[in-house]
């Protein structure tokens, strides 16, 4: 078993409520982070994951539950003895200082020797692809390069863990995404772990080995991207994480897994896969992704799963087709048709008020308990 | 939506200028529309500096009349008598005097700037308004509030005595505070000047991103090296700006060393204050407060030049 980098057990960060009482930012938080893992923690804003990461830094005491870093328990370690830095959002680089000394001041704090501390923050300066501008001012940078010089400035320490909160929101798209893989291939190339703070879902599934998905202050699911994705346990994990649709009814039907689900108030039955535990006559949700959903012109020959409807709204977005199906009066589905065929003619596969019919896999539908 | 509203207004503006226009001025003055536009300022400028400082400039060189009236001439008579040994050693007291009153503005205010900068915000308002609440009491009143607590037989000397501290240590101690000594003079000038120290302070200190403090200890620094290395430094324009404004005016002061000096405590001010209203002597008077000027400037000049101008006092 890979040696457990960070361990959270049953973390709880409460804060006073402004109208009187407390809330908890972070309730009740378990969590275990392995050695050498792109670890993200994942949530709408507010969820709890910056009070979490400020906790790991030692910036927020936690009001009970216990962290180990290193399997050593840090609850009163000041954050200039523990073994983890932080790649702040706004950077924080220190105004008044060059380039050279922003990277330098860690190891300085650590009395490193003169000649030492050259050698590791020119070192570090290159790993971020920054060498030769350490006698430069961070006002002088751009804001990918303030993001680089704060990253060198963190692992220049080689910190046990690496927490960075938010680190690319500041950039704009292109070189976030740019940088996302920059920052993926670094994590593997220094191998330290590191705990990222997102609420960008694209961004935490292309870089994360494993995901946290929280919302208001609970962690919801653990997992690696294709499970939060494709497999999510609730609602809410099933909602953030990409779109969906989603069909409120009871269930009927319980047969190795596969769940048969009457939909409230159509006369629609429809199957997927049951997550998690579920009795019958139970109310849930079924989940399926618009691009799970298959349409059809004429009526297809299957029985389970197929309804027919009318198109009522179609979008063109390029790599896709997003059309909108009326299955009855109440109910809408979104579908994402590929557009594997270069043409300039959209009317030909769908137009406005067409008869079509939808289907999906059992196995692309998930039924949720609440 | 910003940008529409803007070319709206910039058309107006350039209706307004021709609507204006039918108004020529002279082309003399069209062509130096610069000049025509400071000029408000020129004028301030002239009548309250300008002027001013001519006249104390061409007095200083004057001499004095039999009555005391001045005489116009030319000659450097009263600053040679300003090279007296007597007279230096006023200068050098002043100079002492100020340096002292702005370390220990510097010493008291930095704390309190730090921990207003740090309070919430509804307590930063308070506290800021606490400063400035001794500017609404006329200064006269209240250093003869301060002549009361520290006289010999005042409320600070009683509350001693009964309190049997009166003896040793405590009356020595005491001695250093009371007034008619120098250390009255300077317990006055620090009163006085505290805020001017205060608020440039409390100003670059709220300015402050808490995040770099956070930034300092996550890369191992104490509290106390994270003020050394970040908070001192970014707070410098503040500690550069509030030395000037409290240095400059304590060269000058003469109420306070007056009041709370008696006569054993003469410095630049006073030397000043007494040749204009009392010996009646303009003329050194005149050439006193330019050697204070002078040595004001000069002190100020070294000090920015070593520290840079105080970002807080640019508008």
């Amino acid at each position: 078993m890979a040696d457990v980098a960070v361990e959270v057990r049953d973390l709880v960060k409460q804060f006073p409520n402004p109208g009187g009482g407390v809330v908890n930012a972070v309730d009740h938080v378990t969590l275990q982070i392995e050695d050498g893992e792109f670890f993200s923690l994942l949530g709408p804003s507010g969820c709890g994951k910056t009070t979490t990461l400020r906790i790991l830094a030692g910036f927020e005491r936690p009001t009970s539950g216990e962290v180990r870093i290193k399997g050593r328990l840090v609850n009163s370690v000041p954050p200039y003895a523990r073994p983890v830095n932080m790649v702040f959002q706004n950077y924080a680089l220190f105004p008044h200082m060059t380039v050279f000394q922003n990277v330098a001041f860690g190891l300085e704090m650590e009395r490193v020797p003169k000649a030492e501390i050259e050698r590791r923050v020119e070192a570090a300066l290159a790993l971020v692809r920054m060498a030769g501008m350490g006698a430069r001012r961070p006002a002088q940078l751009s804001g990918g390069q303030q993001q680089r010089i704060a990253l060198a400035r963190a692992l220049v320490k080689r910190p046990s863990v690496l927490l960075l909160d938010e680190p690319l929101g500041a950039l704009d798209l292109k070189l976030r995404q740019e940088m996302q893989l920059e920052l993926k291939a670094l994590q593997q190339q220094v191998g330290i772990t590191f705990v990222y703070v997102t609420h960008d879902q694209e961004e935490a599934l292309t870089m994360s080995d494993r995901i946290a998905v929280m919302n208001q202050g609970k962690v919801l699911q653990i997992g690696p991207p294709a499970e939060i994705y494709e497999r999510p346990n609730c609602r809410f994990v099933a909602d953030f994480i990409g779109e969906t649709n989603f069909l409120e009814g009871t269930l009927a039907r319980m047969e190795d897994g596969r769940a048969s689900v009457e939909v409230t108030g159509e006369r629609m039955q429809v199957v997927g896969l049951a997550q998690g535990a579920l009795h019958l006559g139970q109310r849930v949700t079924v989940s399926v992704r618009p691009e799970k959903i298959r349409l059809h012109t004429t009526p297809p020959q299957v029985t389970t799963n197929c309804f027919a409807g009318q198109v009522q709204d179609i979008a063109y977005i390029g790599s896709d087709t997003r059309v909108v199906v009326r299955l009855s009066p109440s109910l809408v589905l979104s579908i994402w048709e590929q557009n594997r065929i270069s043409t300039l003619d959209l009317e030909a596969t769908f137009t406005r008020g067409q008869a079509v019919w939808v289907t999906w896999l059992p196995e692309n539908a998930l039924v949720l308990g609440e | 939506m910003s940008t529409s509203i803007q070319t709206t207004d910039d058309r107006r503006q350039t209706t307004a200028l021709r609507s204006w226009s039918v108004f020529r001025l002279p082309s003399s003055v069209r062509e130096t529309p610069g000049l025509v536009l400071v000029s408000p300022t020129m004028l301030w400028l002239v009548v309250f500096l300008v002027i001013p400082l001519a006249l104390i400039v061409v007095i200083s060189f004057a001499a004095r009349g039999q009555y005391g009236d001045v005489v116009y001439t030319f000659s450097l008579d009263k600053y040679r008598a300003l090279l007296d040994q007597q007279y230096l050693q006023i200068l050098l007291d002043s100079l002492w005097i100020a340096f002292l009153t702005t370390v220990l503005t510097l010493l008291l205010g930095y704390p309190l700037a730090y921990f207003i900068a740090r309070s919430g915000t509804r307590w930063k308002s308070l506290f800021l308004f606490l400063v400035l609440v001794p500017f609404w009491t006329n200064f006269l009143i209240r250093i003869y509030a301060w002549m009361i607590l520290l006289r010999s037989e005042g409320v600070i000397a009683g509350v001693m005595k009964a309190l049997g501290l009166m003896q040793g240590v405590g009356a020595q101690l005491f001695g250093l505070i009371q007034l008619y000594t120098p250390g009255a003079v300077l317990i006055g000038m620090v009163y006085e000047f505290l805020p001017f120290m205060v608020l440039p302070l409390y100003t670059s200190l709220e300015k402050l991103d808490v995040s770099l403090l956070e930034a300092a200890a996550d890369l191992g620094a104490r509290p106390w090296r994270a003020f050394l290395r970040v908070t001192l430094p970014l707070s410098l324009p503040g500690i550069v700006a509030g030395s000037i404004l409290v240095f400059v005016p304590a060269m000058g002061m003469f109420v306070v060393p007056d009041l709370m000096g008696g006569a054993k405590t003469v410095l630049v001010g006073n030397l000043v204050r007494n040749q204009f209203l009392v010996a009646r002597d303009w003329p050194l008077g005149s050439a006193a407060s330019m050697v204070l000027m002078v040595l004001t400037l000069l002190v100020t000049l070294l000090y920015t030049r070593r520290f840079g101008f105080g970002e807080e006092l640019r508008v």
